[in-house]
């Protein structure tokens, strides 16, 4: 059985909410870059240049890409051999994101309770999802998400004979009634499959896969592919504001689902798609 | 065209503004979100001055970072403009002349702009960090409580934004997605 103190969990994920808010992943800088030669629109353009000039700004001078430095949404892989000492696993992480924020001076933007609504001040509690795996490490993942591209989230419980056409359908759907609002060009989360929450879970997690990495299994890599084809003819383009690139990714997840069930759940999210990672 | 606009602003010369038209801004508008507009919608209904004379002058929709030692503002761009739509029009009303946010608003807000000759602005979303360096000083001047929903008194220089709906109705968001939109094979 491994030991690791919570105090290094709090220093890892204090570090990876300011990586995570401060520097851009090469794979999003990568793709911008890319489509700044696909995209036809002038407005398109001017808008891609200023996209990634922000990028490089805000890493350059150490500070938030995005004033919505998002809640922190952090995924946990648990190795079964490990054991935390110290303090749990819970609280070690909110203590991170709390110093985190702080010490990164990035927007406290969680509310303590949805109907009262104060602001907790420190932007915790962060939403954790643990896995418990194989081995003796601890994989942390943080994303920070903002909200105007999670505002236009949504999720629906196909019928089995709704079939590629429906997820299709629904997907896209998704991405044009949000237009302008989620930040374009967007990450598109698709989560297919398992149970409601589990669909809701996969897309969020197939947001934190690269964006220039495709699924592994050929069918769904051939459905992420056309599915960012037909997006891009939406015409939406940058911010809304008309073009040929209005998304930079599908990235689908898929899990086993029951008999009478399609469920399939879009987590939009913005030009911004921050994660960053580390392995204790 | 491209417009280099002082604010307050003046009714008249905002007629002549067209979706798609850029524009430099320069001087005072007022930050404020979801919190401080539910705030300000209550001093209204409770027959309350609001806390700054709105005529003629901007709203920009953001919650800014905390400013780091030396800087005057973090990050500082624009969020979804349609979670205020519901407090609007009674702002246009009042005499609001523009707001700067990003994202679709409603037919409510369009037609309280059209008859009010107000304009909504367009900053780019997540670009925090480059709109940071337009702003020279911030003061809060209401609802301190409410933290980065305080409302607060922005200085702003040469901001660029674009006309994204003007006084007319015209919509840069719908002007701009008829062009690039392709023939479609799904029925959405």
């Amino acid at each position: 059985m491994r030991v690791i103190d919570a105090s290094l969990i709090t220093d890892t994920v204090e570090n990876l909410c300011i990586a995570a808010n401060y520097c851009l992943g090469n794979d999003m800088l990568d793709a911008l870059k890319k489509n700044l030669d696909v995209e036809e629109s002038d407005e398109g353009i001017y808008v891609i240049e200023k996209i990634i000039e922000n990028a490089n700004l805000a890493c350059t001078e150490q500070m938030a890409i995005c004033q919505d430095a998002g809640m922190a949404v952090v995924f946990v892989e648990i190795g079964q051999d490990v054991h935390v000492t110290g303090k749990s696993l819970g609280e070690a992480i909110n203590e991170g994101v709390g110093r985190g924020y702080k010490k990164g001076y990035l927007r406290n933007s969680v509310v303590g309770d949805p109907v009262e609504r104060v602001n907790t001040g420190d932007n915790t509690p962060a939403v954790i999802h643990y896995d418990i795996v194989e081995g003796d490490k601890i994989k942390v993942t943080v994303v920070p998400k903002g909200f105007g591209s999670e505002n236009m989230s949504a999720l629906e419980m196909l019928k089995p004979a709704d079939g590629i056409d429906g997820i299709k359908r629904f997907v896209i759907k998704t991405v044009d009634r949000a237009g302008p609002n989620p930040c374009p060009p967007v990450v598109v989360g698709v989560g297919i499959g398992g149970t409601m929450e589990k669909a809701a879970y996969l897309a969020k997690k197939a947001l934190t896969r690269p964006v220039n990495v495709r699924n592994s299994a050929v069918h769904i890599r051939d459905l992420e592919i056309e599915l960012l084809r037909e997006i891009n003819m939406l015409g939406i383009g940058p911010m809304g504001l008309g073009g040929r690139i209005t998304a930079l990714a599908v990235n689908i997840e898929v899990f086993p689902t029951h008999i009478a069930g399609l469920p399939v759940a879009v987590n939009m999210s913005c030009h911004a798609t921050r994660h960053a990672e580390a392995v204790l | 065209m491209q417009y280099n606009l002082d604010t307050p602003l003046d009714k008249e010369v905002l007629r002549k503004l067209r979706a798609g038209d850029r524009v430099e801004i320069n001087g005072a508008v007022y930050a404020a979100r979801d919190a401080a507009h539910k705030n300000m919608a209550a001093m209204l209904e409770e027959g309350r001055e609001l806390p700054f004379d709105i005529k003629g002058q901007v709203i920009y929709y953001v919650g800014p970072c905390p400013a780091k030692p030396g800087k005057v503002i973090g990050s500082a761009g624009p969020t979804t403009s349609g979670r205020m739509d519901v407090y609007t029009p009674v702002l246009v009303e009042k005499g609001l002349a523009g707001m700067i946010g990003k994202g679709l608003r409603s037919r409510d807000v369009i037609e309280a702009m059209i008859k009010h000759g107000a304009i909504y602005f367009g900053a780019i979303g997540g670009a925090g960090a480059l709109i940071a360096k337009h702003v020279v000083s911030q003061e809060i001047i209401a609802f301190p409580e409410l933290g980065p929903e305080a409302l607060r008194k922005l200085h702003v220089v040469g901001f660029p934004v674009v006309v994204l709906i003007d006084s007319h109705g015209n919509n840069l968001y719908e002007i701009g997605k008829k062009k690039y939109r392709q023939v479609y094979t799904l029925n959405l």
